[in-house]
Formats: C-alpha cells, sequence, structure tokens
C-alpha cells in the first residue's frame, strides 16, 4: 500500500500549499500574539505612565529602593539569553542539533538565573514590607501613597517573571523536540516560534528595567 | 523529502554576535547615563527619562530587525509588530493628554463677558432689564 505521506516533510500538513506557506503562516500567527502581548503590557505601562505623572517625587523616592545592579545583571542575562536563543535556532537551521541543544540548555538557565535574581529581590522587599497594594507597610519613603510604586513594581514584574517562566517551558519543549530529530533545516519552525516569544520577552524587560530601576 | 523552506535565510554567525555586542554596550551606556542629571545640566524637564527611552527603542528596534528576523522576512510580519506600536501610542498617548489636562478648563471659569462686537456701539443704552 502506498504511503500517502511519503511525499512530503512529516511534519507539513495538508491544508498548507506547501511548507514554505505552512512556515509564513506559523509565523505570521505568532507575530500576531506578539501584537496582543505588547497590548497586554502596553495596559501596565499605561498605568505607569499615569501614576508617574501624578506622584512624580514619590516615584523617585521609592525608586530608590530598587537595586540597579540586581536590575542591570538581569537585563545582561536576558540580552545574553536572547542571543543564545538565537544562535540556537541557527543552528537548527544549519542541521547542527547537538550545538543547538546546548544553546538552549544554555538559554534555559540564563533564564532560571534571572527568575533566581527575581527571588532575591522580591523576598527582600516582602521582609520589609514593601508590598503591593493594601499589604505595604514599609515607611521610608517619602511622598504620598508609595504602595502604588510598588503596586505597579511587583504587576509589571510578577508579569513578566510569569512569561518568562512559561517561556522556560517552551524552550523545553524545543529542547526536546531537537535531541529527538524533529527539527531541521527542513522544519524549524518550532524553535523559531519560542524564539520570537522570547525575544519578546527580552524586548519587554528593555523597557521595563530604565522605567523601574533607572529613574532620577 | 521534495519540499524544503525555499528561502531559508541563515544569518552569518557575525551578525548575531555584532547584534548581541551592542546589547550588552547599550545596557552598559543606559545605567552610566542614568547617573549623569541631564535635567539640571541642560535646565529642561524629563531629559533624562527622553535619553533613556531612546537608547531602549534602539535596543528594541536591533532585537526586533535581527534577533526577530524582520529585517529579512514578510513586510506583513513588520507591519503587525508597527501596527501593535501605533495602537500602543495612541493608548498612552491620549490617555495621558486627558489625565494631564484634565484641571485645565477651570482656568477659564468665571470670565467677564466682553462685548467687543461692533453692534454694541450703536446700540441704545439699555435704562431697564425687565424683559427676559
Amino acid at each position: 500500500m502506498a504511503d500517502a505521506h511519503s511525499q512530503h516533510h512529516p511534519f507539513m500538513q495538508h491544508h498548507f500549499a506547501d511548507a514554505q506557506q505552512q512556515h509564513e503562516s506559523a509565523k505570521l500567527g505568532m507575530w500576531v500574539f506578539l501584537l496582543t502581548e505588547v497590548l497586554l503590557f502596553g495596559g501596565l505601562f499605561c498605568a505607569y505612565a499615569i501614576y508617574r505623572a501624578w506622584h512624580p517625587e514619590m516615584f523617585v523616592n521609592a525608586n530608590e529602593l530598587l537595586s540597579v545592579p540586581l536590575g542591570a545583571t538581569n537585563t545582561i542575562v536576558l540580552i545574553t539569553s536572547s542571543l543564545t536563543m538565537a544562535l540556537a535556532i541557527r543552528c537548527v537551521q544549519l542541521n547542527k542539533s547537538k550545538p543547538a541543544g546546548i544553546y538552549l540548555i544554555i538559554t534555559l538557565l540564563l533564564a532560571a538565573t534571572f527568575l533566581v535574581v527575581k527571588y532575591f529581590e522580591y523576598s527582600h522587599k516582602f521582609h520589609l514590607g514593601q508590598l503591593p497594594g493594601k499589604y505595604y507597610s514599609y515607611t521610608g519613603v517619602e511622598g504620598d501613597n508609595p504602595h502604588i510604586f510598588f503596586s505597579i513594581y511587583f504587576m509589571m514584574t510578577g508579569l513578566h517573571g510569569i512569561h518568562v517562566l512559561i517561556g522556560m517551558g517552551a524552550i523545553i519543549w524545543a529542547y526536546l523536540r531537537t535531541v529527538k530529530g524533529h527539527l531541521s533545516s527542513a522544519y524549524y519552525t518550532p524553535i523559531e516560534m519560542v524564539g520570537l516569544y522570547w525575544h519578546l520577552v527580552d524586548l519587554i524587560w528593555i523597557f521595563l528595567f530604565p522605567l523601574l530601576y533607572l529613574i532620577g | 523529502m521534495s519540499d524544503q523552506n525555499h528561502s531559508v535565510h541563515v544569518m552569518p554567525l557575525w551578525i548575531y554576535l555584532a547584534v548581541g555586542g551592542a546589547l550588552l554596550f547599550l545596557t552598559v551606556v543606559t545605567v552610566a547615563v542614568s547617573y549623569v542629571d541631564f535635567n539640571a545640566i541642560l535646565g529642561i524637564e524629563h531629559v533624562n527619562i527622553i535619553i533613556a527611552m531612546v537608547i531602549a527603542v534602539i535596543k528594541a528596534t536591533l532585537v526586533a530587525l535581527f534577533f526577530m528576523h524582520l529585517l529579512y522576512d514578510s513586510k506583513l510580519n513588520l507591519a503587525v509588530f508597527l501596527i501593535s506600536l501605533v495602537a500602543l501610542g495612541i493608548f498612552i498617548g491620549i490617555t495621558m493628554f486627558d489625565t494631564m489636562r484634565r484641571g485645565d478648563i477651570y482656568e477659564n471659569e468665571g470670565g467677564v463677558i466682553q462685548q467687543k462686537a461692533l453692534m454694541y456701539e450703536n446700540m441704545p443704552e439699555k435704562t431697564d432689564s425687565e424683559h427676559h
């Protein structure tokens, strides 16, 4: 019995004209999703803009309680992880799945480092009572309503941290598919989509870092 | 397997490394510049945040064009990304217009109505203002 699927790549789906169209459709769909992610964080950036415009001095005072070295470290960690992610995809495009797997593991470790640093930042704040909203109890910030700054800080970095965690899951999935041999120069769409998501997570942090850590 | 991706565009390694290096360098610049009070030096407000945002936009452009391949992909993907930024700009822009200018109308409250039209020069003086 003739194998009906012998003429095309095993991961090519029949409702597409060819693999090229399937790849471009996946990429367009991913970009539309990234558009929704930009607007998701955009809402929080808008809240930041409003409250900072209403309480500029309080924002400067509260900002001094954040650690610029830790924030800068996290920025460097994420940018490097974006680079290793891009290199992993490039290796898959060149049919070098072993280096690709290594780059993915490094990306994963960098992502974990990011979350560990955030854990230290958060636990330090919890210890001092710098908590969001009605749980705020720290008295060392001058200005009105300092809990607003920390509400915004925890909301934005928390949502971003959840995205990093989800990204780590996606990277593990991409790693498993790479080592199983599913991906090659003929079909690398899954890892490229994970890469696009990961670069967006980095992009959002590129804006979060100066707005939260480098005020004044 | 007969249907390969016909336009697998593999970027040269040096571009990735150069962009990565530029991003790390710009991070250092962002942090260094934040310690200089340009507002005081130039005497204008908000300079520091404008500089920080300009550098952030440059970094974002590098990530989007090279790491995310927008420079080499179908322009539709770039259009989708730019549309998201335009929508975000309108969202934040109009919200800030509203919130920053909300009380301005009160500066114009209770002003005297000035009868400057020519017709008032030709009108007889009102002796009584009973009607209406």
